[in-house]
């Protein structure tokens, strides 16, 4: 199970940039097809709020990816006392 | 528990979850009266513009939740959940209120939507920081072992409070003459302010509610200790330990879980009425029935989690949505098309009704046409040109309009289709609160589970109706095509949360 956890992974990174690619292509694609302030601001929204949110589940497949989801924690007591090491 | 804690239990849940009944409510009267509120706030020269004005506020409305997740679930990690959560209702009570006075733009001009995109803001923010300290409060109160069972009853108030934004905007809209007519055109001139002033009321009183509640024990106690986190922050999302376990929240439940619940709910009424063409009320009161009859099983489901776990209650949530979408909005427009059905040619009427163009030689051609059908549905459709007196001029597209009124037997079809919709989305929302809580230590539980959840719930579902509307702009042959949004999200979300989550992460978190 850890190493399909791992190997999906790889896909969640490959998806990242796959999403990106349809968001800018369709934003293009409007925006030429219609030319008004309307269809840019509500793309120029889209692109903006997707960006962080494409870029952290790239993040999420290196964790994965990394063996970090190998283990959940399992215990109130493991939540609480997270190792702090910062990132 | 006794008897004592048992009442107390209730009190809090109670206190809490009307105060979050509220907020919702608040935010939801708004994008319910979009079109009213466009035409008030926005240039009536280009309809389209200003109907896309208000959705971008309504977006903008969701953009900003996660911000107030942020700054309210920071707050709330640092100076404790009962003055955070009571300062998000005084801002969204207050916003609301504001939007109910704010002048139209035939008034003040472009002040008016300036102020109510900032109030929509503001809303926004509001509720960002409202419902994590919410969940969590009831959660930090509950046993461990009936912790989905009671904060299940805080899932309960979103659904709630758009079923009261509804019922509001339907009796207002029909209380304010005898005439049937004249009461809508009142509504949409001044009459959809009342909702929103009303919220003013409803605020003070869950202000004065929640004002006697005590803080959370748990977070008491490690105040006492000297255990609460000097900067939620950066312990949140800057540590990989927590970080990646936001990550998962988002990625594994929330993102599939907003967009069950806003397809089940938001987009399911724009489809109705937009796609299907079904009048202003029915395509509300059909979803109301559904929200009636779906709701209990909220608590059934969040009672089911503390036994089963709360994993394969939402992913199956999720799985059935994503296999019967297609399925159950087809069944809706099929029920809803005039073409399947057999008109009663003898009541067919047709009036046209022509009236010259204030200081101008042309004219307004009106013509309704209602058609009955023999399973008692009613179609009017309004066709509206200009006659232009110079020789050869024509309009180049008529403005068509259609309300369909359905039969009864049509009606409680589709009455049943919307009670399975919204079923998804209690087994996907009921045991949540739970399950993010569980997640994350109590010293920066209010940061850490806010943000996904709005994320999830916010960006992801509350741009669900939007993007759908897009899809079907920009494929134009498949009227169910605006579908593919939350079911792509969907299965994405359901394939990590079966890979990643554990069924019950915590049986042993710490509770009272």
């Amino acid at each position: 199970m850890n190493k399909l956890k791992r190997y999906a992974g790889i896909i969640w990174i490959v998806l990242g940039p796959l999403a990106i690619h349809y968001l800018m292509a369709t934003a293009e694609s409007e925006i030429a097809k219609k030319p008004v302030i309307d269809t840019q601001i509500q793309w120029g929204v889209f692109l903006t709020i997707f960006y962080p949110i494409v870029i952290g589940f790239i993040l999420f497949g290196l964790y994965a990816l990394e063996g970090n989801y190998d283990h959940i924690p399992e215990s109130s007591a493991e939540i609480d006392d997270y190792d702090v090491k910062p990132l | 528990m006794n008897n004592n804690e048992t009442k107390g239990i209730w009190k809090i849940i109670g206190a809490s979850s009307l105060g979050t009944l509220i907020e919702w409510y608040d935010f939801y009267i708004f994008g319910s009266l979009a079109t009213v509120i466009a035409n008030q706030f926005f240039p009536k020269t280009n309809p389209t513009a200003a109907l896309l004005s208000t959705l971008a506020t309504f977006a903008a409305g969701f953009i900003v939740r996660p911000f107030g997740a942020l700054v309210f679930g920071r707050l709330g990690d640092l100076i404790g959940r009962k003055h955070t959560f009571l300062l998000t209702l005084v801002l969204m009570g207050g916003s609301t209120f504001l939007i109910g006075c704010v002048p139209s733009y035939e008034s003040i001009g472009f002040l008016a939507p300036i102020l109510v995109l900032i109030l929509r803001l503001l809303q926004g923010l509001a509720l960002g920081g409202e419902y994590g300290g919410a969940a969590t409060y009831v959660a930090e109160h509950s046993p461990n072992h009936r912790r989905g069972y009671f904060t299940s009853w805080i899932q309960t108030t979103a659904t709630l409070g758009l079923f009261i934004s509804l019922g509001i905007i339907l009796l207002t809209r029909h209380s304010l003459d005898a005439d049937a007519a004249k009461s809508i055109a009142k509504f949409n001139d001044w009459g959809w302010r009342i909702p929103f002033l009303l919220s003013a009321v409803l605020v003070v009183v869950s202000i004065y509610i929640r004002l006697k509640m005590q803080e959370s024990p748990l977070f008491s106690k490690l105040k006492a200790e000297g255990k609460t986190s000097t900067n939620p922050l950066k312990e949140s999302f800057a540590h990989k330990a927590n970080l990646k376990m936001v990550l998962l929240a988002l990625f594994g439940a929330t993102m599939g879980q907003g967009v069950v619940w806003y397809t089940g709910q938001f987009y399911a009424q724009s489809f109705i009425e937009n796609v299907c063409k079904v009048d202003f009320d029915q395509s509300r009161t059909m979803i109301i029935w559904g929200i009636l009859f779906a709701t209990p099983f909220f608590v059934v489901w969040g009672s089911l989690s503390d036994k089963v776990g709360r994993k394969w209650i939402m992913i199956l949530g999720m799985l059935v949505a994503v296999v019967s979408y297609k399925y159950l909005f087809t069944q809706i427009l099929n029920t809803t098309d005039a073409k399947t059905k057999v008109e009663i040619v003898d009541k067919r009427e047709v009036k046209p009704t022509v009236t010259l163009i204030k200081n101008s030689t042309d004219s307004l051609r009106k013509v309704v046409t209602k058609t009955y059908y023999e399973d008692g549905m009613k179609m009017v459709e309004t066709k509206t040109d200009t006659v232009y007196s110079a020789i050869g001029k024509k309009t180049i597209k008529p403005v068509v309009s259609v309300a369909k009124t359905l039969g009864d037997s049509d009606y409680w079809k589709i009455v049943g289709i919307v009670f399975i919709l919204i079923f998804y989305v209690t087994m996907v929302y009921g045991p949540i609160a739970a399950f993010l809580v569980e997640l994350f230590p109590t010293k920066i539980r209010y940061t850490s589970m806010s943000l996904p959840y709005h994320i999830g719930n916010g960006v992801f579902g509350g741009l669900t109706p939007f993007i759908a509307t897009l899809f079907t702009t920009i494929y134009t042959n498949d009227k169910t095509v605006g579908l593919m949004y939350p079911i792509v999200i969907a299965t994405l979300c359901c394939v990590i949360g079966s890979l990643y989550i554990r069924n019950r992460i915590d049986p042993e978190v710490e509770g009272v």
